[in-house]
C-alpha cells in the first residue's frame, strides 16, 4: 500500500480524541466512515430485522390458521401484528433501499464517498440503535401494540399506560432523525460528486430514484417526527396534543402521520423501482425504454406522492368532496406507474433476455406490482374503500405493493449486486429454486387474503368467528407463509456459503452497464483509482461497446485524480457513534425520567457534536499512480 | 465536460475532496436542504397550533396572556442580530478579523438576550397559570415556540464555537463559507420566528 | 425448449387459479352479497373495476409472456439494437391508462357522492346515535328515546342514519352487506347512512383497532318489517316496572342482580320502580331477552351461551372489562347462574317460564 499518511486538511485536527487508526477487526466497524462498509452495515442490519418480523409473521399466521384459536392472546396478538409492520416498513425494507443506494449510488457516479462520510455513519448508527432500542421493549417490557401507524388515542397514556408506546414513539424519533440526515447527505452527494460529464440525464436510474426517495424522506419525515415528538411531549411532559378529554382532536395524528406516511410508501419503492430498471436493462442487454419518461414520471409520482395521503382517510368521515379530490390525485398516480410498467415491458422487447435468477425476481416484481397497483386503484374508490379498508384486501394490497414490489426487487439486486458486494457469485440453481419457493410461497400467502377482506375479515384482529367462510383462505395463507419461509431460508443459506467458497466473480460478471461494474469485485476501498468521466448514459457500457450506441470511447488520460494529493481517505472517527450512543442511553433516560441521566447524556452528545465540529475532516492520500497494480488485485477492505 | 476535470483546492471549492459537478460547497448545499426540511418541522408545528387554535377548554387564553409591546421589543433584537450576521459575514470575508469577532459576538449576543425575553416571557406565562398542562394552548404555544427557542441557542452555541475557535485556529476568508452557512441558519430561525410572531402574537389581536 | 414445457404446466394451474376465484364467496359477512343500495352500488363499483383490470392484467402479462419467449437470450447471443425509446409509443402508452383512470374516476365520483354525501334526515328515516366504546357499542335512537347495546333492529326500506362518534379509542361500524363502515372518533361526529332492502340478520363487527377485544366487538343489525320494528320499539317504550316477579328462579335472579354488582354497571331500565340502577358508559341489558347475541355478538344468546359468558367472561372473550364474579369453588355458583339466565332472558319476552324450561333442561353444570 503507496499510501501517505498522515496527509491533514487544512484547519484539522483540534481533537479531543485521537482518530481511530484501526483498519480491521469488528472495532473498525464502529468508526468506519467508508460508503461500502456502512451499506454492507445497513444491508446486513435489515435483513436481521427482517428475521425478527419474519418470526413475528409466523405467529401471526400461526395463530390465524383456524377460526378461534388462541395460540396468543389479544395483546400478545397485537404486540406481534405491531412489531412485525413497524419493523417491515422502519427497520428492515426501507434501510435495505437506502443501504443499496449508500453502497451503490457513489460507485454509480463515480464518486468516492458520500459528501458527508461521518453524517453518514451518524445516520447509519442513529438507525440501528432506534431499531435496537424499539425491540428492547420486549426485554424492558411490553412491545408496542398500536399498529405500526399508532392512531391517536390509543397512544395516550389513559388508554396506553405501559411503555410499548413509549419505545415506538422514541425509538422511531430517533431512527428517523438518522434517516433524514442520511437523505440529506444522498441529495448534497448525487447533486454535488458525479464524475466529470456525468450530467442529470445520464446519471443511472438508480441514482435518480435514490435522489427523488431522498427528497421524499427530507420534506416527509419531519410531520412524522413533529408528531412522534407530540406524544412524546403527552406521554411525558402531560401536554395535551391528544387527550380528548382536553378538547384534543385525535384525527389530527393521522393527517401528520399520511402526509408522512404515503410518502413514505414511495421511498420505499421508488429505490426498488430503481434496482428494477437496472436489472432489466442489464439482463436484456438493452439500455432503459424511454428513459425520460422513466425519470420524470418517478419525479411525478414523488411529487403526488404528497397530494394523495388523504385515501388512507377516506372512512374517517372528511366528507364526500375531500374524499373525491383525494381520490382523483390517487387515480393520477396510477398513470405515472403505468408509464413505468410499460417502459420495463419495453426494455424486455427486442433485446436478449437472460433469465437470471436476478431478472426472474424482477419478472415477477413486474406481475405483483401490477396486481398491487390494479388493487391500489380500487382502493383509491372511496365507496369501495369503506367496505375494504381496514379489510384483509389492504393488507392482501400492500403485501402486494411492499412485500411483492419492494421486497422482490430488493430480492433481484441482492443477487444481482451479490458479485460486486463481495466478489462471489451466488449458486444459481439453489437461487433458483429458492425464488419458486419464494414467489409460490407469496403468492400463497397474500392472494387468499384478497377473498377473506372482501368477506369480512378485518385486518389486526386476533381471531375470527367460524362460519363466516374464512377457514379456507386463512389456512392457504398460513401455508404460503412456511412455503415462503423454505424459499427465504435457503436465499439465507446460499448467500451464506457463496460468502465463504462461491465462484469467484469478475469485475463484470452480468455485462454490465453502469460504472459501478468498471472497479474491482469487491470495490478497492478508494472505489476508483481515477475520477472516472462520462461522456454518455451507460457509461461502462460506451467504454465496451462504443459502436452499439453510436458513442466514443472516453479515452484513459481524460480520466483525473480526484485531487493533486492523489485520493483523499477521509479518517475514521469516533463521534458519530458516540453521538449515537448518548442519544440511545438518553431515550431511556428520557422514557424512564431520569433526568440527572438524561442531561449526562446531552454533555456527552454535545461533547460528541464539538469534537466532530473540530476534529475537521482529517485522513490520508493514496497516490492512484502508485496504487495502480494493486487496484487490480483488489483489497477490499 | 472534462474541462473541469481538474480540480484543486485553488478551484475556490473549500473542501479538500476535488471535483464538484454543481461548484457549490457541499455544506452551503447542505445546509439549504437542511432548511427546506426545517420549514416542514416548523410546518407541521403551525399547522398544529392553527388546527387546536380557539379549542382550549379552560383559560388562560392567548389574549389573557400574551404580550405585544415586550415580544415586538425582543423580536426586534432577533431581527437586529441577522443585521450583524451580515456585517460579520462581510468583515470575515475581507479578512478583518478583529471585526468578525466582534459582529459574531454581537450576534450571540443578541440572540442572547432574545432567550432570556422568552425565559421571561414563559416564566410570566407559567405563573399566571399557562403550562404545557393547562390547556391545548399552553400544549401547542410551550412546544412551538420552545422549538424555535433550541433553534436560537443552538444558533448561539454554532457562534460561539466559531468565535472560541478563531482564537484557536487562525481563522481567515478561507473559511467564510462556513461562516455563510452558519448565517442562512440564523437569518431562517429569524424568518420563521417573523412567521411565529405573526400567527400567534398578532393575529390575536387583529 | 424449458420455458415451453414450463407453460404448458403453467397455463392449466392458471385455469386452477380461475377456478379457485369462481369458488365460494358467499358468507355472513361478504360484500359479494349486498343486501341494501348502498353496498349494492359499492359491490357495482369494485365489479366494473375488477373487469377493467382483467384488461390490464392480461395486456401486462401477455406482453410480458410473448417477450419472455421470443427475446429470450438463446443462441442469439449478440448485442441487440440499442434502441432508446420510442416517442409515439410513449404518448401511446400514457394516454391508455390515463383513459383507464378517467374510466374508473366518473363513476367512482358518481357513487361517492350518491353514497357518502351528508344527508338530512327526513320524516320516515332512522336516526341511531352511535358511540364505540372498548368493546362494545352503545345505540341510541333519539327520536324513539330509547338506549340499547349491540344490537340494532331497523326497519326494511327505510334510509338508517348513524352519528356516530367514540368514548375512548377509535373504532369503526362495519356491517358489509348493508354499506361499508365509517369511523368512531372522539371529539368528532361522523355520519353514515344506510339501508337493508330485505328483512334479515346482518352481523357485522368494528375494523378498527381499538387494542384487547377488537376482534370481538361484533354487531349485529336486526331489519324487519315495519310493524315487526315497531312492535320492538313498543317494547321498549312501554316498560312495566317490575317490582316482583312471579316466577320464583326469575326473582331471584332479579335479586343477584342487584346482590353480585351488576348494577354497578348496566342499566335495565324497568329494573325497578322509582330509582335507575347503573352507569350510562356500559351496555344497557333492558329487553336483554330480545337479542339474539351475547358479549357483542360473540355469541349467540342462548341460556347455555349466557351462563358460559357469565361464568368466565375472559374465556368467551380475552381481555374484556366484565369481571368474574364467581370464584371457581363457589358452592353457589351454578345455583346463582342459573338464576340470573332466566332473569335476563326473560327481560322483555313474554315467555320467561319457557325460556327458564329451556335452561333447565340444557344445561350441563360446566
Amino acid at each position: 500500500m503507496a499510501i501517505r499518511e498522515p496527509v491533514e486538511a487544512p484547519g484539522a485536527d483540534i481533537g479531543m480524541l485521537s482518530r481511530p487508526r484501526v483498519r480491521g477487526g469488528w472495532l473498525s466497524w464502529l468508526t468506519t466512515v467508508d460508503h461500502k462498509r456502512l451499506g454492507i452495515l445497513y444491508i446486513v442490519t435489515s435483513f436481521i430485522f427482517m428475521g425478527f418480523a419474519s418470526i413475528e409473521a409466523f405467529l401471526i399466521r400461526l395463530q390465524l390458521a383456524r377460526p378461534e384459536q388462541q395460540l396468543l392472546n389479544p395483546d400478545v396478538y397485537n404486540q406481534m401484528f405491531t412489531m412485525h409492520g413497524v419493523t417491515m416498513v422502519f427497520l428492515a425494507i426501507m434501510p435495505l433501499g437506502i443501504g443499496f443506494g449508500n453502497y451503490f449510488m457513489p460507485l454509480m457516479i463515480g464518486a468516492r464517498d458520500l459528501a458527508f462520510p461521518r453524517l453518514n455513519a451518524f445516520g447509519y448508527w442513529l438507525y440501528a440503535f432506534g431499531a435496537l432500542f424499539i425491540y428492547t421493549s420486549f426485554i424492558f417490557g411490553d412491545a408496542p401494540d398500536v399498529g405500526w401507524f399508532a392512531y391517536s388515542p390509543l397512544t395516550s397514556l389513559s388508554n396506553n399506560p405501559g411503555t410499548g408506546v413509549d419505545y415506538y414513539m422514541i425509538g422511531l424519533f430517533i431512527s428517523g432523525i438518522g434517516t433524514l440526515v442520511t437523505g440529506m447527505n444522498l441529495i448534497v452527494t448525487i447533486f454535488n460528486m458525479r464524475a466529470p460529464g456525468m450530467t442529470l440525464m445520464r446519471m443511472p436510474v438508480f441514482v435518480w430514484m435514490i435522489l427523488i426517495t431522498s427528497f421524499l424522506i427530507v420534506f416527509a419525515f419531519p410531520p412524522l417526527t413533529i408528531a412522534l415528538f407530540q406524544v412524546i411531549m403527552d406521554r411525558t411532559f402531560g401536554a395535551l396534543f391528544y387527550v380528548p378529554a382536553a378538547g384534543a382532536l385525535p384525527i389530527l395524528w393521522q393527517h401528520l402521520f399520511w402526509i408522512f406516511g404515503h410518502p413514505e410508501v414511495y421511498i420505499i419503492i421508488l429505490p426498488a423501482f430503481g434496482v428494477i430498471s437496472e436489472v432489466i436493462p442489464t439482463f436484456s442487454r438493452k439500455p432503459l425504454f424511454g428513459y425520460p419518461v422513466v425519470i420524470l414520471s418517478g419525479i411525478f409520482i414523488g411529487f403526488m406522492g404528497f397530494a394523495v395521503w388523504g385515501h388512507h382517510l377516506f372512512t374517517t368521515g372528511m366528507g364526500a368532496i375531500a374524499n373525491t379530490a383525494f381520490a382523483l390525485t390517487s387515480f393520477v398516480i396510477g398513470v405515472p406507474t403505468g408509464v413505468k410498467v410499460f417502459n420495463w415491458l419495453g426494455t424486455l422487447w427486442g433485446g436478449r433476455i437472460w433469465f437470471t435468477t436476478s431478472m426472474l425476481y424482477a419478472i415477477a416484481f413486474l406481475v405483483t406490482f401490477t396486481l398491487g397497483g390494479i388493487t391500489g386503484i380500487m382502493l383509491a374508490m372511496p365507496p369501495f374503500d369503506a367496505q375494504a379498508q381496514d379489510s384483509y384486501f389492504v393488507v392482501a394490497h400492500f403485501h402486494f405493493v411492499m412485500g411483492g414490489g419492494a421486497l422482490l426487487s430488493f430480492l433481484a439486486g441482492l443477487y444481482y449486486w451479490f458479485p460486486k458486494l463481495t466478489g462471489k457469485m451466488l449458486p444459481e440453481a439453489v437461487g433458483k429454486v429458492a425464488f419458486a419457493f419464494t414467489v409460490i410461497g407469496f403468492y400463497l400467502a397474500f392472494f387468499p387474503q384478497h377473498f377473506s377482506g372482501l368477506m369480512g375479515q378485518p385486518r389486526r384482529t386476533q381471531t375470527y368467528a367460524e362460519g363466516l367462510g374464512l377457514e379456507i383462505w386463512n389456512m392457504l395463507s398460513t401455508i404460503g407463509t412456511f412455503v415462503m419461509a423454505v424459499g427465504f431460508m435457503l436465499i439465507l443459506a446460499s448467500v451464506i456459503w457463496a460468502f465463504r467458497n462461491g465462484k469467484k466473480a469478475g469485475n463484470d460478471p452480468w455485462d454490465g452497464r453502469t460504472l459501478e461494474w468498471a472497479t474491482t469485485s469487491p470495490p478497492v476501498y478508494y472505489n476508483f483509482p481515477k475520477q472516472p468521466v462520462v461522456n454518455d448514459r451507460d457509461a461502462f457500457w460506451v467504454q465496451k461497446y462504443p459502436e452499439s450506441v453510436h458513442g466514443e470511447r472516453v479515452p484513459e488520460e481524460a480520466s483525473k485524480p480526484y485531487d493533486e494529493h492523489g485520493i483523499h481517505i477521509p479518517a475514521a472517527s469516533w463521534y458519530p457513534f458516540i453521538g449515537a450512543v448518548a442519544i440511545f442511553l438518553g431515550s431511556y433516560a428520557v422514557l424512564y425520567k431520569s433526568w440527572l441521566l438524561a442531561l449526562v447524556l446531552l454533555g456527552v452528545l454535545i461533547f460528541a457534536v464539538f469534537g466532530w465540529a473540530f476534529e475537521g475532516i482529517s485522513g490520508y492520500h493514496v497516490d492512484p499512480d502508485e496504487e495502480a497494480e494493486s487496484a487490480s488485485t483488489g483489497t477490499g477492505y | 465536460m472534462s474541462s473541469h476535470a481538474q480540480n484543486t483546492h485553488s478551484d475556490g471549492h473549500l473542501t479538500p475532496q476535488g471535483y464538484r459537478s454543481t461548484r457549490l460547497p457541499d455544506a452551503k448545499l447542505m445546509m439549504w436542504i437542511f432548511l427546506a426540511s426545517d420549514c416542514m418541522f416548523f410546518g407541521s408545528l403551525i399547522g398544529t397550533y392553527l388546527i387546536y387554535k380557539n379549542r382550549s377548554l379552560e383559560g388562560p387564553f392567548p389574549a389573557d396572556v400574551l404580550d405585544i409591546p415586550v415580544t415586538t421589543v425582543s423580536s426586534f433584537v432577533l431581527l437586529m442580530s441577522s443585521f450583524l450576521m451580515v456585517l460579520a459575514l462581510h468583515s470575515l470575508r475581507t479578512d478583518n478579523i478583529p471585526r468578525f469577532r466582534l459582529w459574531t459576538f454581537g450576534v450571540a449576543f443578541f440572540g442572547s438576550i432574545f432567550l432570556g425575553f422568552q425565559v421571561f416571557e414563559f416564566s410570566a406565562f407559567v405563573s399566571e397559570g399557562l403550562t404545557i398542562q393547562q390547556n391545548l394552548f399552553g400544549t401547542t404555544f410551550f412546544t412551538l415556540t420552545g422549538t424555535h427557542g433550541i433553534h436560537v441557542t443552538v444558533g448561539v452555541l454554532w457562534l460561539l464555537a466559531f468565535l472560541i475557535r478563531s482564537f484557536v485556529h487562525p481563522t481567515s476568508s478561507k473559511d467564510a463559507v462556513y461562516l455563510e452557512v452558519a448565517g442562512l441558519y440564523w437569518h431562517f430561525v429569524d424568518i420563521i420566528w417573523i412567521v411565529i410572531f405573526t400567527v400567534l402574537y398578532l393575529i390575536e389581536f387583529v | 425448449m424449458p420455458i415451453r414445457k414450463w407453460l404448458r404446466r403453467a397455463v392449466p394451474l392458471a385455469g386452477l387459479g380461475l377456478l379457485l376465484t369462481a369458488c365460494d364467496l358467499s358468507g355472513p359477512q361478504s360484500i359479494f352479497e349486498p343486501a341494501g343500495p348502498v353496498a349494492q352500488e359499492q359491490l357495482d363499483l369494485f365489479i366494473f373495476t375488477y373487469w377493467l383490470s382483467w384488461g390490464v392484467l392480461v395486456l401486462v402479462v401477455g406482453v410480458l409472456i410473448y417477450a419472455m419467449i421470443r427475446y429470450r437470450r438463446g443462441k442469439r447471443d449478440d448485442i441487440p439494437p440499442q434502441t432508446h425509446g420510442n416517442l409515439p409509443l410513449e404518448i401511446a402508452w400514457t394516454i391508455l391508462p390515463t383513459l383507464i383512470v378517467i374510466a374508473v374516476a366518473v363513476p367512482t365520483v358518481r357513487t361517492t357522492f350518491r353514497t357518502e354525501q351528508q344527508v338530512v334526515p327526513t320524516e320516515g328515516d332512522v336516526v341511531i346515535n352511535v358511540v364505540g366504546y372498548q368493546w362494545w357499542w352503545r345505540f341510541e335512537y333519539p327520536d324513539l328515546g330509547f338506549v340499547t347495546a349491540n344490537e340494532i333492529h331497523i326497519p326494511v326500506g327505510a334510509r338508517v342514519i348513524f352519528n356516530m362518534t367514540s368514548a375512548d379509542v377509535l373504532h369503526a361500524l362495519w356491517l358489509p352487506k348493508l354499506g361499508g363502515k365509517r369511523d368512531a372518533i372522539p371529539n368528532q361526529n361522523n355520519q353514515m347512512w344506510l339501508q337493508a332492502d330485505e328483512p334479515g340478520l346482518y352481523f357485522g363487527q368494528c375494523a378498527e383497532l381499538c387494542l384487547g377485544a377488537h376482534a370481538y366487538m361484533r354487531v349485529r343489525a336486526v331489519a324487519e318489517t315495519q310493524e315487526d320494528f315497531d312492535a320492538w320499539v313498543a317494547g321498549f317504550q312501554n316498560l312495566e316496572p317490575q317490582a316482583l316477579q312471579a316466577d320464583p328462579l326469575i326473582e331471584r335472579g332479579r335479586q343477584l342482580f342487584a346482590q353480585k354488582g351488576c348494577t354497578n354497571c348496566h342499566t335495565i331500565d324497568n329494573y325497578a320502580d322509582g330509582f335507575t340502577v347503573g352507569d350510562p358508559d356500559f351496555p344497557n341489558l333492558t329487553n336483554f331477552g330480545l337479542r339474539t347475541s351475547l358479549a357483542a355478538g360473540v355469541l349467540d344468546n342462548t341460556p347455555e351461551n349466557l351462563a358460559r359468558w357469565l361464568r368466565d367472561p375472559q374465556e368467551v372473550k380475552p381481555t374484556n372489562y366484565m369481571p368474574t364474579l364467581w370464584e371457581t369453588d363457589d358452592p353457589n355458583r351454578d345455583e346463582e347462574i342459573e338464576a340470573i339466565v332466566a332473569y335476563l332472558l326473560s327481560l322483555g319476552t313474554e315467555d320467561a317460564v319457557q325460556a327458564e324450561a329451556s335452561f333447565m333442561g340444557g344445561t350441563d353444570g360446566n
